[in-house]
């Protein structure tokens, strides 16, 4: 066992860790951050992404020592200080961007690692942007909306014809 | 997983050393070796983590032009900071695996695993690219050594890869859409001695040069140079995913597509 030390949502953190010990397993297991999910564990779906040093990845796919002085952002460091949702989790229950809600941490992480470096995406950037995450329910279209609404982006044309047509 | 050890080195000296022990491995960004661990496919005493050694990160151009990048440099490194030098290579890059992937994955622990589907290895082999380790300058053509076998001596570690840069180049993938590894994918490179064709995905002895198109494309860098040739689908690879004789013909069909994307 090692000490490893980070900084998750803004707060120090430590704990002891095996070597085989994935990021994920620390967050949730060591942390009790049960808000990042674990679908695949098999580096598909998406639904542990998490930030890195401002950069999504996937937490299940990334060792607890390798996070050793970063600073990691979770879904639950993702709401407002004042605990109101923040602009993309507000546009995922606007645009009802989740159903079953188990891809929704993934989903948020990577919308906002997309937004940070693309402010106004094009749908096709999102869709692309969103290949490793999978939602099971395939809600993909209403996470597409919430993502371009939550850009400040106009989503009266998203869905109805404009989906059946691809 | 079985339970190993893990050291985060910060110089290169030190990563030597501690591939030195007994059953150690390198771990680049993991986003292969991580899958594989898990399954217990392999079962390493120790890991020695290279992503913490700033040495061997980062992206330059050097005095003879060759843009050189860091083995544990990411591949969303690679597509943001490559784009303006080798935009063949950044565009290579920009669609490996997703977005986590990229942000975690490196060039040196795509070309020390060498899958037989990986991209890298496409880009490397038609770039006429040098790939420098700790201990020497290993040259593209003697670096493959066939799916998953590279050149590289136990507790050797890749530091750079050198690419030269052709005139024009392009790279064409018909990703599997499910992992988002080429079922077939092409890298066309014209230099100004000659046009070179590498193949990934596709052969069972992993990335390999398709001669004949280089001979037909060095004469007349067009589509339609490659229209009449065929490869032979013996030894291609064929899983659920594709055939032989459907890899054989992709190689053809994505030749063709990357030789107009270097030409427009």
């Amino acid at each position: 066992m090692t000490k490893v030390s980070m900084k998750v949502n803004g707060k120090p953190v430590s704990g002891e860790v095996e070597g085989r010990t994935l990021l994920v397993s620390f967050l949730r297991d060591t942390l009790g951050l049960t808000g990042t999910h674990v679908g695949c564990d098999t580096s598909q779906c998406g639904a542990c992404v998490v930030h890195v040093d401002g950069q999504a990845v996937k937490s299940c796919t990334m060792f607890a020592a390798e996070a050793e002085g970063c600073e990691v952002t979770t879904i639950e460091g993702m709401a407002n200080a004042d605990g109101s949702l923040s602009t993309i989790q507000q546009a995922f229950q606007d645009h009802h961007g989740l159903q079953c809600g188990f891809c929704t941490p993934g989903m948020v992480m990577s919308a906002a690692a997309l937004l940070a470096g693309t402010p106004k995406p094009t749908e096709a950037e999102i869709r692309h942007y969103l290949e490793g995450n999978i939602c099971r329910c395939t809600g993909y279209h209403n996470i597409v909306k919430a993502i371009l609404a939550a850009s400040g982006q106009d989503v009266s044309d998203i869905g109805g014809d404009a989906i059946a047509a691809e | 997983m079985y339970a190993f050890e893990i050291d985060r080195p910060t110089t290169l000296d030190a990563a030597v050393t501690a591939l030195g022990q007994e059953e150690a491995q390198a771990l680049g960004g993991g986003q292969t070796l991580i899958p594989a661990l898990k399954q217990r496919l392999a079962s390493p005493a120790r890991l020695v983590s290279l992503t913490g050694i700033d040495d061997l990160k980062g992206i330059c151009v050097a005095d003879d032009g060759a843009l050189c990048i860091g083995a544990a440099t990411s591949h969303a490194t690679v597509a943001a900071e490559a784009a303006a030098t080798y935009p063949a290579l950044a565009d290579l890059a920009a669609h490996i695996g997703d977005p986590a992937v990229r942000n975690r994955g490196t060039i040196g622990g795509s070309l020390a695993n060498n899958d037989p589907s990986a991209c890298y290895p496409a880009a490397v082999l038609a770039s006429r690219a040098m790939i420098r380790t700790n201990t020497r300058e290993i040259a593209a053509d003697d670096y493959f050594e066939g799916m998953f076998a590279t050149a590289l001596e136990e507790g050797e570690i890749i530091t750079e890869v050198r690419f030269p840069l052709p005139e024009q180049a392009a790279y064409v993938k018909f990703a599997q859409p499910a992992s988002r590894f080429a079922l077939v994918g092409v890298f066309v490179a014209r230099f100004a001695d000659g046009v070179r064709v590498a193949v990934t995905g596709a052969s069972e002895d992993g990335v390999f040069r398709w001669t004949e198109a280089e001979a037909a494309l060095s004469d007349d860098f067009r589509p339609e140079a490659v229209a009449g040739l065929s490869v032979d689908p013996e030894g291609m690879i064929g899983d659920l995913h594709g055939s032989p004789d459907y890899r054989a013909h992709l190689i053809r069909v994505l030749t063709g597509r990357a030789v107009a994307a270097a030409a427009a």
